[in-house]
């Protein structure tokens, strides 16, 4: 016999939360789509499709029902997630084994929903990144710079039936980024592609979006404040640092704002709730030191981009952030604080 | 003057606002119940010790007389509602969330609601413990709902005074509004109890708190608190605003300490209706006979009732016209802290403020629950600033002990967070779980240790005695030899003596070797646990095995 409160609030469920995220999403997708082809749709329905098909299987093996999991919105998350992290018009089987590592391994070898340690859609990129590194490169060109964009039936061709007419090299780019880092290898100064490649894409238009997007969980108290500003303060403040030391070697903060996933991992990634701090002051430093390894990731190591492996690593450290920043009780005396 | 502007109030953490429903029963002036032919009246109606049955079957009683004595310093009498003969003293069902049945005196009721004779508290003049005494004996609780016993919240105790004192007409929960109409009917009669209160107390200032959704019961205390110096102050709506330590952060500031008590930063606080009954007690001498409890929900005209103590539930909603077809349940108090009623033969007692009927529509069976995905939405609406998911988390794991590290009793049970989780998780029920197995837990270690305690104790005394009989006999057994006026020479003599004296040492060395520890008579596996507790508390060093024998081996 079920206790007080004998009352809930109804239209609180898993699946509102999971379609506010979704919905939220929708302007990044749509940009996206007018900023790097149609290609994303692709993929999205390719990604959204795997998720389904790994998700029935984990929960049929599990032998749990389906209809709640199926209808909760969270595998969709994931795999729009994956999606838009990822290169478009890559083979099928990409997407394919990186919606069976996110679903299969990271969610469920996990316990499901809710247990995840990790964000499942970013155990799913970094071992794309790690697997498939030559393909996870393909980024292809924004609209206004490349010398061809696939239209949709290209793409579709492209994703299914492999190359075909159309040379990768016809749509594909590199990434403002990997730019920076080439530039600065071969002794040119960070700034001035740096300015030069961010002007080109017209890809501010997508971080707006995702800002748009994000400010829109905010309202809907999907999320808090604390994981979006820590992050982009951590990031900003990190690149900021390395950015006054020597301009010539380092991208200003601004570009690291706005290339890469810096603004999807800000209000949709870090922001995952099973995989995040759950304290107010967890979350300060769970993001701001993700921030700061992004940053770290971009300018020294060898990956497109950090995001992903910063999540990672800070998903590891959240039941230790958790349990030294338990928030003192009402009434508690200062000063003592309780978790450990 | 009791204007309220210029206050400032204060803002608790979380809370939420589910449908209030006041209006179903907040229309109709409060109700008389005709005499019933039978009550039942229960001899634990207020927290602490039950009273005892101070009535035999077949005996006449009188309208207020004490037919429950209180036992113990926590308890207060219980009182015939009305003339009678006592025709029970048995267990009966009670309203009580097990189900289970509690000792009660049944009243056959003889028409005539004959009183004892009342006579009222000169309560200016008495000695203050003397006034608190008959407050005691008349049955005074806390109708707010914790029914905790008046006299003791009346007592300032070493402080002398407390400053501040509160009278709570919050009324936070849904559907609920007996307060709301005492204070809209009976406001005089709440302030002269508050003025008692007061006196007791030697409070300097007194404060009603009140949900503003009450404008009515706000303008009636108004009214009545013209020219004097007491203040009503409308508060937010937002359950649960009337949770006594939210109540007195929102008006005064001051946080009471977790695991304390208001009275520790200076602030007493009583319900509305207590005040009320405290009126009652000392301006007639009448003792706790009746409260006003709201029927609403699916019943065919909700309302408010003035109920005698010991009245059956299906009494009372008969009076409210009965429930409506497809009726799903009962609630006890409101939908926030109430809890199911199993039987409707339960009475009405000193803590039930509310009975709601449930229907289907208002009350839709809550969607199976999901995993907890951690969403912090329960963090955001608790009061008391925890992290609901986290002693959940805990809780379902039984891990006992990271659930009281993370402040598990601190948790008031409101069911913000259950009201408002996403995943529709019955979170408070985790929680009385963890509350109710530690409590085990801690009551079975203590009969444990006391079990113990006993039998170590026994054993010393049984070795103790042996040795003082072993020295004594030694002892007389010296003083004859040595009186015996032995030739010292005598070989035969000195070697008695010297047999002697080492029986002597011997009794001493082994009364130095008896510990206070002996436990030959345990089963094997008992005796190891306490050697493996033992070994712990010396550090670990020993081997349990080792530890244990060689305590238990005897006396050389």
């Amino acid at each position: 016999m079920p206790g007080s409160p004998h009352i809930s609030l109804q239209r609180n469920s898993v699946r509102a939360v999971m379609l506010k995220v979704l919905a939220a999403l929708v302007p990044g997708v749509i940009v996206h789509a007018w900023v790097f082809g149609p290609g994303i749709w692709v993929s999205l329905l390719v990604c959204t499709a795997f998720a389904y098909l790994f998700e029935a299987l984990a929960l049929a093996m599990r032998n749990l029902p389906l209809k709640p999991f199926l209808t909760d919105g969270s595998v969709l998350v994931t795999a729009w997630l994956l999606a838009l992290s990822m290169p478009t018009l890559l083979p099928w089987w990409i997407y394919a084994v990186g919606m069976l590592i996110a679903v299969l391994v990271a969610k469920h070898l996990y316990g499901g929903l809710g247990q995840n340690l990790f964000n499942p859609a970013m155990v799913g990129y970094a071992a794309l990144i790690v697997s498939f590194p030559m393909y996870m490169n393909l980024w292809p060109a924004p609209v206004s710079v490349a010398s061809h964009t696939p239209n949709l039936m290209e793409a579709f061709d492209l994703v299914f039936a492999g190359q075909g007419a159309v040379s990768p090299d016809a749509y594909t780019a590199a990434t403002p980024m990997d730019a920076v880092r080439a530039h600065v290898r071969a002794g040119g100064r960070a700034e001035e592609i740096a300015r030069e490649s961010f002007k080109l894409i017209g890809k501010e238009t997508l971080v707006l979006t995702y800002l748009l997007g994000g400010v829109l969980l905010l309202a809907t108290r999907v999320i808090t404040w604390h994981i979006p500003v820590a992050f982009l303060a951590g990031v900003t403040v990190t690149a900021g640092v390395l950015y006054g030391l020597d301009p010539a070697r380092y991208a200003d903060p601004l570009f690291h704002l706005v290339t890469g996933s810096t603004m999807l991992g800000a209000f949709f990634i870090l922001t995952d709730p099973v995989s995040a701090s759950g304290t107010p002051r967890g979350k300060l430093i769970y993001a701001g030191l993700a921030g700061f390894i992004t940053v770290l990731i971009r300018t020294y190591g060898n990956y497109p981009d950090g995001v992903a492996f910063s999540v990672l690593l800070m998903n590891m450290a959240v039941p230790f952030i958790d349990a030294h920043t338990q928030p003192r009780v009402f009434g508690e005396a200062r000063g003592r604080r309780g978790g450990s | 003057m009791s204007a309220a502007r210029g206050r400032k109030l204060y803002t608790f953490p979380g809370g939420v606002h589910p449908e209030e429903h006041k209006a179903e029963s907040a229309g109709r002036p409060i109700a008389a119940m005709p005499l019933l032919p039978l009550y039942v009246v229960p001899l634990r109606q207020h927290i602490g010790e039950p009273a005892r049955p101070v009535v035999q079957v077949g005996q006449q009683v009188l309208r207020g007389q004490m037919i429950g004595a209180p036992q113990g310093y926590v308890s207060v009498g219980v009182h015939a509602p009305t003339s009678g003969r006592v025709v029970a003293v048995e267990p009966r069902p009670v309203p009580h969330p097990s189900g289970l049945k509690d000792l009660c005196v049944v009243i056959e009721a003889d028409g005539e609601d004959r009183a004892i004779d009342m006579t009222p508290l000169d309560w200016h003049r008495m000695d203050p413990s003397a006034l608190r005494n008959r407050l005691r004996e008349m049955g005074l609780a806390g109708l707010g709902g914790a029914v905790f016993p008046s006299f003791i919240k009346l007592n300032p105790g070493a402080r002398r005074q407390i400053p501040i004192l509160i009278l709570n007409g919050a009324e936070c929960e849904p559907w609920i509004t007996c307060d709301d109409r005492l204070m809209r009917e009976r406001a005089s009669e709440i302030l002269i109890g508050a003025a008692i209160m007061r006196h007791m107390l030697g409070a300097e200032q007194v404060l009603v708190g009140i949900e503003d959704n009450k404008p009515e019961a706000i303008a009636c205390m108004t009214a009545a608190a013209v020219g004097s110096d007491v203040e009503v102050v409308p508060v937010p709506t937002v359950y649960p605003a009337g949770g006594g330590k939210q109540l007195t952060y929102t008006l005064t500031g001051r946080v009471t300490p977790s695991r304390g008590l208001s009275t520790d930063v200076g602030v007493q606080m009583f319900n509305v209706g207590t005040a009320y009954s405290l009126y009652r007690a000392v301006t007639f001498g009448e003792p706790l006979l009746s409260r006003i409890v709201t029927v609403t929900g699916h019943v065919a005209s909700p309302g408010n009732f003035e109920v005698r103590l010991g009245t059956p539930v299906a009494d009372l909603l008969a009076a409210a016209g009965g429930e409506r077809p497809q009726a799903t349940g009962r609630v006890v108090g409101g939908p926030m802290m109430g809890f199911e009623l199993h039987d409707t033969a339960a009475p009405v007692t000193k803590a039930v403020n509310c009975i709601l009927v449930k229907n289907a529509q208002l009350f839709p069976e809550p969607p199976p629950p999901m995993p907890c995905i951690r969403c912090g939405e329960c963090a955001r609406a608790c009061p008391v600033e925890l992290q609901p998911f986290e002693l959940y988390w805990y809780a379902h794991h039984r891990d006992f002990g990271k659930t009281q590290a993370y402040h598990l009793f601190d948790c008031i049970e409101c069911g913000c967070c259950s009201y408002v989780c996403p995943s529709h998780i019955p979170l408070v029920d985790f929680y009385r779980f963890a509350k109710s197995e530690i409590w085990a837990r801690e009551r079975e270690k203590q009969a444990a240790d006391q079990a113990r305690a006993r039998h170590e104790f026994r054993t010393f005394r049984l070795e103790r005695e042996k040795q003082e009989k072993a020295e004594k006999l030694a002892k007389k057994a010296a003083e004859r030899l040595e009186s015996g006026a032995v030739a010292a020479e005598d070989p035969e003599a000195a070697r008695k003596k010297a047999i002697l004296a080492a029986a002597i040492e011997k009794a001493k060395k082994a009364k130095e070797a008896v510990q206070p520890k002996n436990v030959d008579n345990l089963p094997a596996e008992v005796q190891r646990e306490i050697a493996a507790i033992e070994a712990r508390r010396r550090g670990g060093a020993d081997e349990p095995e080792a530890a244990a024998t060689a305590r238990t081996t005897p006396n050389p």
